[in-house]
């Protein structure tokens, strides 16, 4: 790699410009999913089960098929018969017939809001009243909702096919227990033994959604010669061809989607739930059929993150060094097997380096919708353990909460809980940063605590396709595969400006359809930047060459003896070396001359590092009512090389809010017939803004040596130490170790109360 | 939300005739609550009969010493009448705390009280108050206090065609001052855990010689409180005063476990609520005496 040795010597990367996307936003033109209207277009409708378990007897959709205006009635019946195979879905996979039966209930409904049949008519009007005449018959089961419960062995059990994985030998049984995962090091049960303090708790948190302002919402168009036009929001374009191709058995080839701007995600829009079932009602009536959730549908039927109860045992010396951490925890994986455990086990302890561990993950089934990523997907959870732990072995040994954790942090070279060295991580910097940093000694005020917690993401690299191409007069094209939720494109046309070194207005940045570019991988995993502007970065790379090659041969000179400038082609030949010529003047000569120029670069980079933070919370409880207030926060990350660190700053802001949702007030509220008792925003009680203070932020800059721009993943970390931080800030203030996220109200007033 | 008919009449007659003719006609003011019921499928009227054309429903008026608001009013305008917020702050301040800026510009009083919410916020403020209904209906007018309006969740003590035309109060009397405040898991944006609207006359001395009180979301109705009243009156609001009168709201509230908060957490909270607010009613008494 040719990485420019200082951050200083960049003209665009870290500056903040305008973004491309942004007037057609902020004046609402933009088209999101559910904007999207096709010629000719049907409304579809879908019923969904208001049972929390249930065998579908029977569906009848004669009457409904009878109604003027309706054009199609599909159900579970209209789905072909799929294999059981693993699919790749965002930075997870799934088997592809619960992906299948997720989208349309085939035989059992395993939660509140599950899909059964779906309607296209002329009309929506049309389309709902002809809900209400499919009869579908249901014999009522058991239900099971939490994750004890479900572990019970008398426990209503949701799926017949699914025996324990990760235990040998397979169990012969059916159970609720998808998976087991365990990881670890050393022998923690000696160390434990050994360690001069030790600390024990059990701590909980709720699933929670990502809420996502866009629902979910697709039009899909079966054409008479078979093939299939979908235009969707997600994050993932390809992802939605694949799978959408797999559960209907259509050749990828054979289905076109175009990707339509996406109003949030955060690892919700991995997946699909819509598309199959429009294309079929599509199939059935031959026109194109728009399908959009509604919000209540968004939160009964689409993935949340899971629930967690983590049991964890941490042992240290009296140094604070952290000698042996013995943990096990269960997530609520829904209705279907997730393997969310895997990353919440590998992410535990990532940032620490600690010789003795054991990590064990559950995934557990329920009847509540099968959950999806959610930004860092099953690191929060797991992490909000460890830290607590780490809160309460430093308060047991009098020690600061920075200094335990600079003892025990992870450094470059360091062997991770798999053995693997840690890359140029920097953990200790953004530690040191919050020590340093005027909220952490500032005076506290009364009925106040201070918490602090760190935290650790993966990232990753992945897929990733991108061209770059000269306009006639000199101005640049590029376009990705990869659909822009957090700023995407400014940080491509950034990338490109700083690569070929043109002002960056002269670059415009398109997302192509599936048919018109190479494939991409979702974005999500915090890659795109990374890798998708790898990509960009090698494209322009070659475009250089090509044009350099260019000049060369006006100049009948060797290629090797042309550089590339701001001014464009410099003639380092003897005798000709005052020779320049522009991009624009070789781009003129493109139509009649030398032809197009142009360069496609398709990436699979290894190389991504991980990210680290550490956030600081206070919080002020009213001792009265248990209400906890975040006064003051700053989330401090180590972000690499930000390309524009406008966006970089949100994402670490809007993490960590969606952090602080978790930990404070959000939960799914379920009555006693397993339905959803708050679908909606009133009563799942997101932050709003004035429930937080400005969200202070310090971006800890070490570069990425595995990338060109130094790039590392910033999306996912921010929402991993909230969970702790939170925690341990209200527990000082109250007085009390509070371990059951969400610390609502009422909980800390009991909490704080226990006698009354 | 199925199709229905639409009536918008520029008079009370024509809204009496319509409510009247029409046997599942719903009035609409803001809409805030009834439109929402309806996209919901909780509520699907034949009819709705839009009452915001009518004149006499709009703004807030003098009305001898006190003062008239309209029940198509919405919450927003109380706040711009300086001559109510400074007689009347908790009623100005409970109205505007009623869901978003963009909900209190739709939303108005008479919607707060008829769509009969034991956790509507301006109603326990109208009721410490004192405040009165002026109503419209078949049989001609009449006059009523507002606490006897809403007799249970979603249901009112209005008779069919009958419809509330204003909302009256009284003026403020030297030495009063009234306040109203709610909790809600979060800072707004929500619906009242509990809420709490106190109302009291100080003399010269600082002692309290009247009181109401009233309290909401904890009993299927809003409820005036005569015990913690009778614990203020006489006081100088000492800590054995509000301590009895959180006694008094504590004992009187009949909560239900919901998903927006415990019986026991909101038994608790009433008397925390209830005392706050009396301190808070007592400085504005104070100043004003």
């Amino acid at each position: 790699m040719n990485a420019p040795e200082s951050k200083r010597a960049f003209r665009y990367v870290g500056t903040r410009p305008v973004r491309p996307d942004g007037v057609e936003k902020v004046t609402g033109k933009a088209i999101y999913g559910p904007d999207y209207q096709a010629a000719n277009m049907l409304h579809g409708a879908i019923l969904r089960s208001p049972h929390a378990h249930a065998r579908v007897r029977s569906i009848d959709t004669k009457k409904a098929e009878a109604l003027t205006g309706v054009k199609a009635v599909v159900t579970g019946a209209d789905f072909p018969t799929t294999e059981h195979i693993i699919m790749a879905v965002g930075e997870s996979s799934s088997d592809l017939v619960h992906l299948s039966r997720n989208c349309m209930a085939q035989d059992k409904v395993l939660y509140d809001g599950h899909a059964v049949a779906a309607v296209a008519a002329t009309s929506d009007e049309i389309a709902r009243e002809a809900l209400d005449l499919i009869e579908v018959d249901y014999e009522v089961l058991p239900h099971v909702l939490g994750i004890e419960e479900a572990l019970a062995d008398d426990a209503p059990v949701l799926h017949d096919d699914v025996f324990t994985k990760g235990v040998n030998p397979t169990p012969d049984k059916p159970s609720n227990a998808a998976m087991r995962v365990e990881m670890g090091k050393g022998d923690p049960e000696k160390a434990m033994a050994d360690a001069d303090v030790t600390v024990s708790g059990r701590y909980t948190c709720e699933a929670v959604h990502q809420g996502y302002i866009e629902p979910h919402a697709c039009v899909s168009a079966w054409d008479s010669d078979g093939q299939v036009r979908i235009w969707a929001s997600s994050q993932g374009h390809f992802a939605v061809r694949s799978l959408t191709a797999k559960i209907l058995l259509i050749s990828e080839a054979d289905i076109r989607v175009t990707p339509l701007e996406i109003g949030g995600g955060f690892g919700g829009k991995t997946t699909i739930y819509l598309e199959p079932v429009a294309t079929l009602l599509s199939k059935k009536s031959g026109r194109p059929v728009r399908l959009a959730m509604s919000r209540a549908e968004v939160f009964r039927a689409s993935g949340p993150a899971p629930g967690a109860v983590i049991d964890i045992t941490m042992g240290a010396n009296k140094d604070g060094m952290i000698t042996a951490v013995d943990m096990e925890f269960k997530y609520h994986a829904g209705a279907y097997p997730a393997i969310t455990a895997h990353s919440g086990a590998s992410s535990a302890l990532s940032h620490y380096t600690i010789e003795n561990s054991r990590v064990i993950g559950w995934e557990v089934l329920c009847n509540r919708p099968g959950t999806k990523a959610y930004r860092a997907p099953g690191a929060p959870q797991s992490i909000y353990a460890v830290e607590c732990a780490l809160d309460e072995i430093a308060e047991k040994l009098g020690m600061d909460k920075i200094e335990i954790r600079l003892k025990n942090a992870a450094r470059p070279g360091d062997p991770n809980i798999m053995g693997i060295p840690q890359g140029e991580i920097g953990y200790v910097e953004c530690l040191e940063a919050a020590r340093d940093h005027p909220h952490w000694s500032a005076p506290l005020g009364p009925n106040q605590g201070r918490g602090i917690a760190g935290g650790a993401w993966g990232n990753y690299g992945g897929p990733s396709t991108a061209q770059v191409s000269i306009a006639e007069d000199g101005t640049v094209l590029v376009t990705t595969g990869s659909p822009d939720i957090g700023g995407s494109r400014a940080a491509m046309a950034m990338m490109a400006a700083e690569t070929l070194q043109v002002p960056y207005e002269k670059v415009r940045v398109a997302i192509a359809d599936t048919s018109s570019i190479g494939y991409s991988m979702v974005t999500g995993g915090s890659r795109t930047t990374f890798a998708t502007g790898l990509a960009v970065t090698n494209a322009s790379n070659e475009i250089i060459e090509n044009l350099k090659g260019r000049a060369a041969n006006i100049w009948e000179v060797n290629a090797s003896e042309v550089a590339w400038g701001e001014e464009g082609a410099v003639c380092l030949a003897e005798g000709k070396t005052d020779e320049t010529m522009s991009l624009a003047a070789l781009a003129a000569r493109t139509t009649f001359m030398v032809g197009a120029i142009g360069a496609e670069s398709s990436v699979n980079p290894g190389g991504f590092l991980p990210g680290v933070g550490v956030h600081i919370c206070d919080t002020e409880v009213d001792p009265e009512t248990g209400h906890a207030k975040v006064v003051r926060y700053t989330a401090i990350q180590d972000v690499g090389q930000p390309i524009h660190p406008d966006y970089v700053e949100g994402q670490m802001q809007g993490g960590a809010v969606q952090g602080i949702g978790w930990a404070l007030n959000e939960a799914y509220l379920y009555n006693d017939k397993g339905c959803l008792d708050n679908p909606g925003f009133l009563d799942y009680r997101m932050p709003v803004a004035s429930d937080v203070p400005m969200i202070d932020t310090v971006m800890v800059e070490k570069f990425n040596p595995g990338h060109p721009y130094g790039i590392k993943g910033v999306g996912e970390v921010p929402i991993v130490p909230p969970l702790g931080a939170v925690a341990c800030s209200v527990s000082e203030a109250a007085g009390v170790r509070m371990r059951d996220l969400p610390l609502t109200p009422d909980r800390v007033h009991e909490a704080m109360h226990p006698d009354d | 939300m199925p199709s229905q008919a639409y009536h918008a009449p520029a008079t009370v007659d024509e809204a009496v005739a319509l409510l009247s003719g029409e046997p599942d006609a719903r009035p609409l003011a803001g809409g805030t609550d009834l439109i929402v019921q309806m996209k919901s499928g909780r509520n699907a009227p034949d009819a709705i009969v839009d009452l915001k054309h009518i004149a006499a429903l709009s703004g807030v008026h003098r009305n001898g010493d006190g003062f008239a608001i309209g029940a198509a009013t919405a919450c927003t305008a109380l706040k711009n009448d300086a001559a109510l917020a400074a007689a009347w702050p908790g009623v100005v301040e409970a109205a505007n705390l009623i869901g978003s800026v963009q909900v209190r510009n739709r939303a108005t009083m008479g919607g707060n009280l008829c769509n009969a919410s034991p956790a509507a916020d301006a109603v326990p403020a109208l009721v410490a108050a004192g405040a009165t209904c002026l109503i419209a209906g078949p049989a001609g007018e009449r006059e009523v206090p507002v606490e006897q309006i809403p007799i249970g969740p979603g249901h009112t003590s209005l008779a069919p065609g009958e419809f509330v035309v204003e909302i009256r109060l009284p003026g403020q009397v030297a030495g009063g001052g009234d306040a109203y405040l709610r909790s809600i898991p979060r800072t707004e944006m929500d619906i009242a855990v509990v809420g709490a609207g106190v109302n009291l006359v100080l003399d010269g001395s600082g002692t309290c010689t009247a009181a109401r009180v009233s309290i909401g979301a904890v009993a299927p109705t809003v409820l005036l409180v005569e015990d913690a009243a009778a614990a203020l009156i006489g006081s100088k609001l000492d800590d054995a005063a509000l301590d009895a009168m959180g006694k008094a709201v504590s004992a009187a509230c009949n909560p239900i476990d919901d998903k927006r908060g415990t019986k026991k957490y909101r038994i608790a909270m009433v008397a925390v609520l209830a005392r706050r607010t009396a301190l808070i009613a007592r400085e504005r008494a104070g100043a004003a005496s």
